[in-house]
């Protein structure tokens, strides 16, 4: 016999809430059983009926406080494996929230539970009644003329009543749920502020993980190509200084390709640089900074100002971010900065916050908002939980100000 | 301080100059860049004693050899940081009469101040594709190796980036040049041929610089050197 698919969910879902109610039943009976134990204890002593209870009353107290906390994982166990809703894991010191739902709504819920179980049973009774009473002596039978009317009447009434079961069920899981999560579930902002949590973490670990990507890139081409190309450069280079007797085209050709091994060994470098300098690890953000100051294309004054009496240097993401907002902005100025005549750098460290300044004399008119060097700038400041800021009014001076945080 | 064995041999000028054949060690992790190197300091007149491919190898090798100069790189086994340059500092201290050249794929004026605090005669920080250029890489040697220094364009632009708000605002554009090619090391003659310009210019440039920054005249290269770069603020 095949059952169909609608008849079977039906089956499933009404074997499961059954369930469920059941499971119910001894976990939210316990917790009051224990309290009315400890009550009584504590009337005992009170009244001073038991001499015993003294000694007893801890008992209930200390299974009270234990056996929340394991009523509520069973609770947990409870809704996820037949009710597949998954409750948040709470601390054993969130005993507010324990209790409540323990003490509290337990109770009713397990009464509720009780009065749905014992209904079903009645009903389950009252709808098999001609089949009992059929054991029933005979005697009896001949006793009650009228029985098999009530027995009818009752038979149609424990149907209906049974009919309504899964409805009931149904509905009464509904309300474990509610209350369930309402108690024992996380509130939306608790559940905002842990993902949050979650998301500043996970950023943070993406932010390192790249920043060592930057480094393991850089070592990789200074160990490889940046070794190749210059040792290239330099036989290159011998042969221009020991091949004078070559005919002039010759010369011509090796002497080309002198200067263009050179000048790949300065693009490499600047790549290098620009993705992560060395020198940032090793010596820290003011020589990295001066390092960049002096290669730059227009003079630049720079000033760092970091209290040598600070415990610790900024975090290495939060440096290697405050490099690349100078390297950024000095290639920016010099690429678009019109009229530019000089640049002022200016790094300072307030309390906990590192402090980028740079300003430029040319015409303004820069626009964050268009360019991709700009905004990449600015996200990766945000990527530390930094604030961006320029101005660049139309005539200059432009200004950016580029504020990290720096826990100490 | 070193003897100055006299300075300024003209690029080019044959394996040898001055007395006898001088001797180098080389320490660079890169065997392709040694191969390089020793090429270019024989062809400078080094007799090469050794090569190293780590800062212990190379102490051990300077000990062993007392050269007249060791060409070093500064990232090296097994730190890959500045291990080369801690140990230019503990050739400078035990060994004064071993010239040190360092390079290095970037340079850093951190590093000059510390090589040239206690002494600044011999001494030698160019960055590594300086090599490329041989013959004025061969006249960097010589003059490291005479007792000279050889600082490279980019640590002296480092330099003035930090003293930009003093009397150097008072020099001309041409004057700064000349500055920086003072505290690369050069000679009067290395500055004229580098600017094209005579050598009775320079020394004009010279005089007017010096005055400008309050520095005592000196007529000796290396003095004038030490003055400018103590001038910079690196030096002792």
């Amino acid at each position: 016999m095949t059952i169909p698919p609608r008849l079977r969910r039906f089956l499933v879902r009404l074997r499961r809430d059954i369930l469920f109610i059941a499971a119910g039943v001894p976990l939210h009976i316990v917790p009051p059983l224990l309290f009315l134990w400890a009550l009584t204890q504590l009337i005992g002593i009170l009244d001073g009926s038991s001499d015993a209870a003294p000694l007893v009353l801890p008992a209930p107290v200390t299974l009270l406080v234990i056996a929340g906390y394991g009523l509520t994982e069973a609770q947990r166990w409870r809704f996820r494996a037949l009710c597949g809703v998954d409750l948040p894991r709470l601390r054993f010191t969130e005993r507010k929230r324990q209790f409540a739902y323990n003490l509290l709504a337990g109770p009713l819920l397990g009464a509720l539970e009780l009065l749905l179980l014992a209904v079903v049973s009645a009903a389950l009774a009252g709808a098999l009644v001609l089949v009992w009473v059929s054991a029933v002596p005979a005697t009896w039978r001949l006793a009650h003329p009228g029985y098999t009317t009530v027995a009818s009447y009752l038979t149609i009434l424990s149907l209906l009543v049974l009919a309504a079961v899964p409805a009931l069920a149904g509905g009464l899981v509904r309300l474990e749920n509610l209350v369930g999560r309402a108690v024992l579930g996380i509130s939306r902002s608790d559940e905002l502020a842990r993902r949050v949590e979650d998301l500043t973490e996970s950023r943070a670990g993406a932010v390192d993980a790249a920043d060592a990507e930057r480094r393991r890139i850089e070592r990789d081409l200074h160990d490889g190509a940046q070794q190749r190309l210059v040792s290239l450069a330099l036989n290159l280079g011998l042969a221009k200084a020991t091949l004078t007797d070559l005919p002039p085209e010759a010369r011509e050709v090796i002497d080309a390709a002198h200067r263009e091994a050179k000048d790949a060994i300065e693009e490499l470098n600047n790549l290098v640089r620009g993705l992560h300098p060395a020198v940032l690890d090793e010596l820290g953000l003011d020589a990295a900074l001066s390092g960049l100051a002096a290669r730059a294309p227009l003079p630049v004054r720079l000033r760092v100002d970091l209290p040598p009496e600070l415990p610790r240097r900024a975090a290495p993401a939060v440096e290697a971010v405050a490099y690349f907002v100078v390297s950024e902005a000095l290639t920016n100025i010099a690429k678009h900065a019109r009229e530019a005549t000089r640049v002022d750098v200016t790094v300072t460290r307030l309390g906990e916050i590192l402090r980028v300044v740079i300003a430029d004399d040319g015409m303004g008119g820069a626009d964050p908002s268009r360019g991709s060097g700009l905004k990449g700038l600015a996200q990766r400041v945000r990527s530390v939980d930094g604030t961006f800021r320029m101005s660049s009014p139309a005539g200059g001076p432009t200004m950016m100000s580029v504020e990290l945080p720096c826990p100490t | 301080m070193r003897p100055a064995a006299q300075a300024d041999v003209l690029p080019g000028a044959g394996p040898g100059a001055g007395s006898g054949v001088r001797r180098a060690v080389i320490a660079e992790d890169s065997v392709l860049l040694r191969i390089g190197l020793v090429k270019v300091l024989e062809m400078a007149g080094f007799e090469v004693a050794a090569e190293a491919g780590d800062a212990q190898g190379l102490l051990a090798a300077v000990e062993e050899h007392r050269p007249d100069i060791a060409v070093v790189d500064v990232r090296m086994p097994p730190g890959f940081t500045d291990e080369g340059v801690r140990a230019a500092l503990s050739i400078r201290q035990r060994w004064p009469a071993t010239a040190v050249l360092l390079l290095s794929q970037y340079v850093e004026e951190r590093y000059a101040a510390d090589l040239l605090a206690t002494n600044t005669s011999g001494v030698g920080y160019l960055l590594k594709q300086r090599v490329a250029d041989v013959e004025e890489f061969i006249e960097a040697l010589r003059r490291v190796a005479s007792g000279g220094t050889a600082l490279d364009p980019q640590v002296v632009a480092q330099l003035l980036v930090r003293r930009s708000s003093d009397p150097l605002e008072r020099l001309t554009a041409r004057e700064r040049d000349v500055l920086a090619l003072m505290a690369e090391g050069r000679s009067n003659a290395g500055i004229a041929a580098q600017l094209v310009v005579s050598e009775s210019a320079v020394a004009k440039h010279i005089n007017n610089i010096l005055a400008k920054l309050d520095l005592p005249k000196a007529d000796a290269d290396h003095r004038r050197v030490l003055a400018v770069l103590h001038f910079l603020g690196v030096g002792g």
